[in-house]
């Protein structure tokens, strides 16, 4: 009896997530500025161009391959396109003063948040970094993507280009 | 079970609801994990015959979210607990359930919840799947925020420990202001300045015959941020009043911890200096709890977390919290684009030092306190050490590399509680370098090496991986102990691994020995235990 009800659980919990994924708002999550303000996620805004949450840390090298990768061509996005990448760190205590540093050291120019317990990372149901969202005019979540293999940030600008046109992603 | 059960068949009701309805009426989403190993007895590397042959790891966490509410569950299932994972989670539950509501002023959860006070001193909860750490909370919390930079927040509850509760009560309270936020003469101010104040307390019955236990013990720490332009200074006290416990030998010293930290950054250059002073301040919701579980704070160490295979999983530092003195100082420099030694893509180049010494202790005979510390007072015995140099270059749209040199102290003995392993001295070097061969296919190497004359001697790896984006990767990783000086252990660690990932889902297999570390390949890092066998690892986020 239990094992049936669980599986029927699982299902519909898989089922209705499904269904809905087409539109989902940003959670309303408090995290904090690379200057210590609180910053409640709802509120992420790009004037009704598309916008990319990604999920990173200082210590995952393929987050920072990602970030890296993308920042030699970020600049052209944002011309072409009006994107705003916004580079949450899920870097705790033990590394969160580093994250600065490690930003401008590097020369990033992405909107860099702090999520230091991973309030943001649960509430949108993150596993591994890195994860990358992508976020319509609309502010809905349309896409994600978990993990970076070089080269993959093609595919994630082409959806990019065609939220930016208005044309659907599929 | 009864009661989850119930549960499951609400969810069941409120998701199909879910299902048939429109947006408006809320959204359900969540993630799942399955890990699950078929074991191979190896005795040369100590991985035990295993009588289940298979065992797995799995999660479901599911967040309902509708306006103000939000809602959720995690499912956990052990069939039976993987190798390397504490015993204690054993069979299935609802172990995380909770209800809350939010608005712009307040938040009220009820059930379970993680939570930090500034940086987790004095109290955070929190979890880490891939080491099987979750200090989660079950109770009530409020978040309130009455004016404009302003934050209170409180808490009363218990913890997890595995599938049971913590026996103490945990009631805690942090305040913090935003000086800036709080008056709005200073919301352009150059200087912005932060600061926060905690109290924690624990309640555990005194069950104990032979001493008069503190029943109550509380935890306090105060907290100053200060930004200025390029400068920020982070700095956090805390105190702990006497606490016997079964970490400190049950003395009734009371516990103190300092941490200050300096950073300066400007594009191209970021600098970091750290320092930290730990004594006594292991604190937890049950006196008698050792290893890991029931921590209410978190007291991270003070050295890099490393990613690189040997200097990550050979001799990682842990922190000693019932004393210790530690430094950090790191410096990332960019060298220019287009400079004639930094190259058409630019270079960068960090450079970390972090150390940990013991403190002076002055052991009180006949007293209860135990000994006495003088505050400023370095104690002579080194437990850790880590120097490296790291430099990462793009030659050009197909070629980069990235090298690294490490110089490693490590006192065995008193890092992994051990004795008559000594201090294990180390340099490391390593090189990492990645070929495109075109917009989707890219091969990448490694080499290191790790070099010591103690201990188990020296190491090298070597990792061929090869990525064709978005979607797949396979690699081949091989851990050699060449120096072992025991003949019949120069052994070769060799994995395989393949993965697949597409939008929020992930594959990944291997099969090989491995061992214990923080484990990066393909795009996502995780961590995982020393075993020999064939793993399956299935992901997903919906």
């Amino acid at each position: 009896m239990k094992q049936t009800l669980l599986l029927v659980f699982l299902f519909s919990g898989i089922l209705s997530a499904q269904v809905l994924d087409n539109k989902r708002a940003l959670p309303s999550v408090d995290i904090k500025t690379l200057d210590g303000k609180s910053f409640n996620s709802a509120d992420f805004d790009n004037g009704g161009k598309p916008m990319i949450i990604n999920f990173w840390a200082t210590w995952c090298k393929p987050c920072i391959a990602e970030l890296t990768n993308i920042d030699e061509v970020y600049e052209e996005w944002v011309k072409e396109t009006g994107v705003k990448i916004i580079a949450i760190s899920i870097d705790d205590s033990r590394n969160a003063m580093k994250v600065a540093p490690f930003v401008n050291g590097r020369g990033w120019t992405y909107d860099v948040y702090l999520d230091a317990n991973s309030d943001l990372k649960r509430a949108l149901n993150v596993n591994n970094p890195p994860q990358t969202f992508l976020i319509n005019g609309n502010k809905e979540i349309v896409w994600q993507h978990n993990g970076y293999t070089d080269g993959s940030e093609k595919e994630l600008y082409e959806m990019v280009k065609k939220l930016a046109e208005g044309k659907p992603l599929n | 079970m009864k009661s989850y059960t119930r549960i499951l068949l609400l969810l069941t009701i409120a998701s199909n609801s879910v299902l048939a309805q429109t947006i408006d009426q809320g959204e359900l989403h969540g993630n799942f994990q399955l890990d699950a190993q078929y074991y191979n007895q190896d005795s040369l590397i100590g991985a035990p015959n295993v009588p289940e042959k298979i065992l797995s790891n799995g999660f479901m966490n599911l967040r309902y979210t509708k306006g103000n509410f939000t809602g959720g569950l995690r499912y956990e299932n052990y069939l039976n607990v993987m190798q390397g994972f504490d015993s204690r989670y054993k069979g299935s539950g609802i172990p995380f359930k909770f209800a809350s509501y939010k608005n712009d002023k307040l938040e009220a959860t009820a059930g379970n919840f993680y939570e930090q006070f500034g940086g987790g001193m004095v109290l955070r909860a929190y979890e880490e799947r891939g080491l099987g750490y979750d200090n989660v909370f079950d109770g009530f919390r409020v978040r309130y925020q009455p004016i404009k930079g302003l934050y209170l927040k409180g808490l009363i509850a218990r913890q997890r420990a595995f599938f049971a509760l913590s026996p103490g009560i945990i009631r805690a309270f942090d305040l913090e202001i935003n000086v800036n936020e709080l008056f709005p003469q200073l919301e352009n101010a150059k200087t912005a300045v932060i600061f926060g104040g905690s109290a924690v307390s624990r309640y555990q019955k005194d069950q104990s015959d032979f001493y008069n236990l503190p029943e109550n013990v509380a935890a306090f720490s105060g907290r100053i941020n200060i930004i200025r332009g390029k400068f920020n200074v982070q700095s956090e006290y805390g105190y702990k009043i006497n606490d016997p416990n079964a970490t400190n030998k049950s003395i009734y010293h009371p516990g103190q911890a300092l941490s200050v930290t300096t950073t300066y950054s400007t594009k191209g250059l970021g600098i970091l200096l750290s320092a930290k002073r730990l004594d006594n301040f292991d604190f937890r919701s049950d006196r008698t709890a050792t290893g890991i579980g029931s921590n209410v704070n978190f007291l991270p160490a003070m050295a890099q977390q490393h990613t690189y295979n040997l200097p990550a999983t050979i001799y990682p530092y842990a922190t000693q919290p019932n004393g210790e003195m530690g430094f950090q100082a790191e410096v990332n420099y960019r060298l220019k684009k287009g400079s004639k030694l930094g190259g058409k893509y630019g270079t960068e180049i960090k450079v970390n030092f972090s150390g940990t010494n013991d403190l002076v202790k002055n052991a009180v005979e006949n007293d209860t306190l135990g000994y006495t510390s003088p505050f400023f007072e370095v104690g002579k015995q080194m437990i850790f050490r880590d120097f490296h140099i790291e430099i990462h270059r793009k030659f050009n749209a197909k070629w980069k590399a990235t090298v690294m040199y490490l110089n490693w102290v490590y006192n065995k003995d008193i890092i992994q509680g051990l004795s008559g392993f000594g201090t294990i001295f180390a340099d490391m070097a390593v090189v990492d370098v990645a070929y495109k061969i075109n917009a989707s296919h890219t091969i990448r190497v490694e080499a290191q090496s790790l070099l010591s004359k103690q201990d188990f001697g020296s190491w090298a790896m070597g990792m061929i991986e090869y990525t064709f984006a978005p979607n797949w990767f396979v690699a081949v990783i091989d851990q050699y102990n060449y120096g072992n000086p025991d003949s019949a252990k120069q052994i070769h660690y060799i994995t395989g691994n393949t993965g697949f990932n597409k939008n929020g889902n992930r594959i990944m297999l291997q099969y090989g020995r491995q061992r214990a570390g923080i484990f990066c390949v393909g795009g996502v890092c995780r961590n995982v235990p020393a075993s020999n066998g064939f793993s399956i690892s299935i992901t997903s986020s919906f």
